[in-house]
């Protein structure tokens, strides 16, 4: 086989990538580059520095150390049964990549991932080597996430938190079965296992932080994890429950969700067509009502039907319909809970709501410069000048507030 | 009419001297034209500004500082007169800018948050390119046009990241420049002055194509947080036309590839396919559980709880689910409800070991809260999933008497739902033939907050052991 050049391995190493979801920057210690050694900063929020046409933000250099892999995972463009091309990049190159890329403003810094090769202890040392020479030889004080190899050695996996803002293990699939199905290899409580770890070494150097001020930092962002969704038969509310576990045992930063999608040369377990992404996106906004918005979960899967998100409306806006004997509410003198309950008021405008309040008697006109739809809001809402006594019967209620079909995807002609 | 000239467009020092001498002569906002130097304007001086008061002194709320940095780098030219009236308003109420529903308050809250996306949008989409430094060290510069005046707020950001390299960043405006050592500032430039290109833009295309993934295409998505207005000056976007027009046609390719015969996925279990099976052994059972069960999903880190006891026991004992406690322990009744159990049984004169105990749902069901896992109901669904496994355990025990303990038993074992109260206490003809015996579940009994009403209760459930005793004798 020709030798490959390192533009031809990003190609193949960087597709390979793509079906990890996150690509976030932030949530990290803040630092600069200011004594003039190194280069980097990082000053808590993560910068998209370039959009693809997927709506994806490119924030990271996201690509795998190498695609060859000892597993055999359906659901994975790089399972040692597919046809895909393989590459291997040396440590060195990822490093001058990820440099003038970083130089050139177009990222803010390295995700790096990779295949099983040989054995999980050997691919997590290659991975660690990037990291190090990256921090230790250049002083790089950008973004560096790390994608963790479940059985990697935990002295190993340690290493990798110190020189990474942030650490992932994927859980792959909602449910155990889908995961024995389609990752026949992968062991689910291994996986938990590797999180727990994680989260023990993040919770003991916090501690030591907190005692000696010497202390290392230990991945300052957290560990996160993803799954994918519509591969296999899990509903929308296992797929919450599952997620709310998850952040409550490992205390995670994020929990990605990716809707599965087609894969060149897939394997013949897995369906044909991919999941609606509206499917992913309503779970992503099932995930900040829980986080944000105080929903217990429970409360986010009472409003889906038989265990399903609706995907024409978003979630907040279905549980408010069916639970229509909580409004109107009073934006005069509602508390903060149930404020934050009514549809299209963020938690940006409850605040801005709650702090105008001391001063006037809210009317429409003001609630119209507080939120960024008030026809959304109007149904749901009443104040001094507005009460929707007819609106929240209207049996079309459902119509009034649903949005106009959009077209979420675009192709010309 | 007083007219003010601020030396540059986002004079924040100078509006602030000059607004604080207009404020404390109780200048009216309708009475000052404010201009900047070379930008012209066709306001004349009839009064000089007020010489500012050195003893008297103005105070504004911190976050208005932040509000003025903000809103003096909008390219509206309203801004210094509109923030002289915020300025004045604070003057009678110290806390109007907590009063967020005013329409002043809120168009200058517009213009700052326009000013920080532009700001943000710098970061992101500034593109250095590499020049030959003078000295052969690494030099770079980069062409971009912001909508505000945000080159100067927006340079140190790139000091702090970029500092041990030097740079420039061209814009019509103002030119900004890094030499290592400090910042500092020029005039305005052309497009052409900054370079053409750079080698390593091919290479970032290159990635920008690879990562895109063509079964999902959002051109809104993209659009609207990478605006066109920035697309002539970021290299990859040349390459989002085709990017979109070979998506369809490649992810229909990936489909059309791997159209072949597809395994189902396996059916949902239904409650009819259950009650079917014949269950002829325990080694079937714990085969056909492990089948049917081994795989929940949901709680995380469960096991199933296997009933325990004579498996000839003239007595079977049923109750809810494992707990926690049986989790952990792999066996029923092992908590403190299995303890007040054995209890009761003792002064029922049972001897558990002579008896069979099990559980109507064989998995922990819970919720996470913190650290704690919180019991939580099965509900009809699971109770359902699981009779099967009741049902086979009750054939290969054959018991005299199946005592439930708790509704969730009660119904597994009747397949209704019933009133404990009132079917407690006597036998009953169960569906799925032999007798059966309802009382209440021990935890009911440690849930009882009152001494004297927890004794008897306690009394009425041994009373009900010792009826199970005598009918099972």
């Amino acid at each position: 086989m020709a030798q490959l050049d390192t533009r031809q391995k990003l190609e193949i190493l960087a597709d390979a990538a793509k079906y990890d979801a996150s690509c976030a920057s932030s949530g990290t210690s803040k630092r600069n580059s200011l004594d003039g050694k190194g280069i980097g900063s990082t000053e808590g929020m993560g910068i998209c520095h370039a959009y693809a046409p997927d709506g994806r933000c490119i924030s990271l250099l996201k690509i795998l150390l190498t695609n060859s892999c000892i597993f055999d995972c359906h659901y994975c463009i790089n399972r040692k049964s597919s046809n895909v091309r393989r590459a291997r990049f040396t440590a060195e190159e990822v490093v001058h990549l990820t440099l003038s890329f970083y130089k050139r403003n177009y990222i803010e810094g390295l995700f790096l991932s990779s295949g099983i090769i040989r054995s999980s202890n050997y691919t997590m040392e290659q991975l660690v080597e990037v990291a190090r020479e990256l921090r230790e030889t250049h002083d790089f004080r950008g973004y560096i996430h790390l994608k963790t190899i479940p059985d990697a050695d935990e002295e190993l996996v340690r290493q990798a938190g110190l020189y990474a803002d942030r650490v992932s293990i994927n859980v792959e699939l909602p449910t155990v079965s889908g995961l024995k199905r389609l990752a026949p290899e992968k062991d689910g409580r291994r996986i938990e296992g590797a999180m727990a770890d994680m989260k023990g070494a993040i919770d003991d150097l916090k501690d030591a932080r907190k005692k000696y001020r010497s202390a290392p930092k230990f991945a300052p962002a957290g560990q996160s994890t993803q799954m994918i969704v519509g591969a296999d038969a899990a509903k929308d509310g296992d797929i919450i429950m599952r997620a709310r576990t998850l952040y409550d045992r490992f205390r995670l930063r994020r929990v990605y969700y990716s809707a599965f999608s087609p894969i060149p040369d897939a394997s013949a377990v897995l369906p044909l067509q991919r999941p609606p992404l509206m499917r992913e996106h309503r779970l992503y906004q099932s995930d900040w009502l829980m986080r944000f918005y105080g929903f217990t979960p429970s409360e986010v899967i009472s409003a889906s039907t038989d265990g399903m998100l609706p995907l024409d409306i978003d979630p907040k806006l279905a549980w408010a319909l069916k639970f229509r004997e909580n409004f109107p509410v009073d934006v005069n003198r509602a508390p903060r809970d149930m404020l934050l309950r009514v549809p299209g008021l963020g938690t940006k405008a409850v605040a801005a709501i709650l702090s105008s309040r001391r001063w006037r008697r809210l009317r429409l006109d003001d609630v119209a410069r507080l939120t960024v739809s008030l026809k959304k809001v109007q149904p749901f809402i009443c104040c001094e000048d507005w009460s929707p006594r007819t609106l929240t019967d209207k049996s079309d209620l459902t119509a009034w507030v649903k949005p106009k079909r959009e077209q979420l995807e675009l192709f010309p002609g | 009419m007083r007219a003010v000239s601020l030396a540059r467009p986002d004079d924040a020092a100078g509006w602030r001297s000059a607004a604080r001498a207009l404020a404390q002569a109780g200048v009216p906002a309708s009475d000052v034209g404010w201009t900047v130097a070379g930008e012209g304007g066709d306001l004349f001086a009839e009064e000089a500004l007020p010489a500012p008061t050195a003893n008297s002194r103005l105070t504004v709320p911190k976050p208005f500082l932040g509000l003025v940095d903000a809103v003096i780098c909008h390219s509206d030219p309203e801004r210094f007169a509109l923030l002289y009236a915020m300025l004045l308003k604070l003057q009678d109420n110290r806390r109007a800018l907590e009063d967020r529903a005013d329409p002043l308050l809120k168009r200058l809250e517009v213009m700052r948050k326009a000013v920080g996306r532009d700001i943000h949008k710098m970061r992101a989409f500034v593109r250095f390119r590499e020049v030959e430094g003078h000295d052969g060290s690494e030099r770079f510069a980069a062409w971009f046009e912001p909508d505000h005046h945000i080159v100067r707020a927006n340079a140190p950001f790139f000091q702090r990241r970029f500092a041990a390299m030097t740079w420039s960043i061209l814009t019509p405006e103002l030119c900004a420049h890094w030499d290592g050592a400090g910042l500092s500032f020029s005039e305005g430039a052309v497009k052409a002055d900054a370079p053409g290109g750079d080698p390593v833009e091919e290479t970032w295309k290159t990635y920008y194509a690879s990562i895109f993934n063509p079964a999902r295409v959002k051109v809104k998505a993209m659009t609207a947080e990478m605006p066109r207005k920035y697309w002539k000056n970021m290299p990859e976007t040349a390459l989002v036309p085709g990017l979109i027009a070979g998506a369809r046609e490649r992810e229909l390719a990936m489909v059309e590839r791997s159209r072949q015969a597809l395994p189902a996925e396996p059916r949902p279990r239904e409650a009819a396919d259950m009650a079917m099976t014949k269950i002829g052994s325990w080694e079937q059972l714990a085969e056909e559980a492990q089948r049917r069960h081994g795989e929940e999903q949901g709680n995380a880190g469960t096991q199933l709880v296997f009933g325990e006891g004579r498996r000839d026991a003239d007595l079977m004992f049923v109750g809810e689910q494992p707990g926690d406690q049986e989790d952990r322990a792999g066996r029923p009744f092992v908590g403190p409800a299995g303890q007040l159990f054995d209890q009761a049984l003792g002064r029922a004169g049972i001897d558990r070991a002579e008896t069979y105990v099990t559980n109507a749902v064989k998995r922990f069901k819970f919720e996470q809260r913190g650290k704690r896992r919180i019991h939580s109901k099965p509900g009809a669904q699971e109770i359902e999933a699981y009779r099967w496994w009741i049902e086979a355990e009750r054939g290969l025990v054959a018991p005299d008497l199946t005592v439930a303990l708790g509704a969730t038993a009660a119904r597994a074992l009747l397949g209704k739902t019933v009133t404990i109260s009132k079917t407690r206490g006597t036998a009953l003809e169960l569906p799925g033939g032999g007798r059966g015996l309802v009382t209440v579940h021990p935890s009911y009994l440690l849930r009882i907050p009152d001494k004297g009403k927890a004794d008897e209760e306690m009394h009425r459930f041994v009373e009900d052991l010792e009826t199970a005793r005598k009918l099972a004798a």
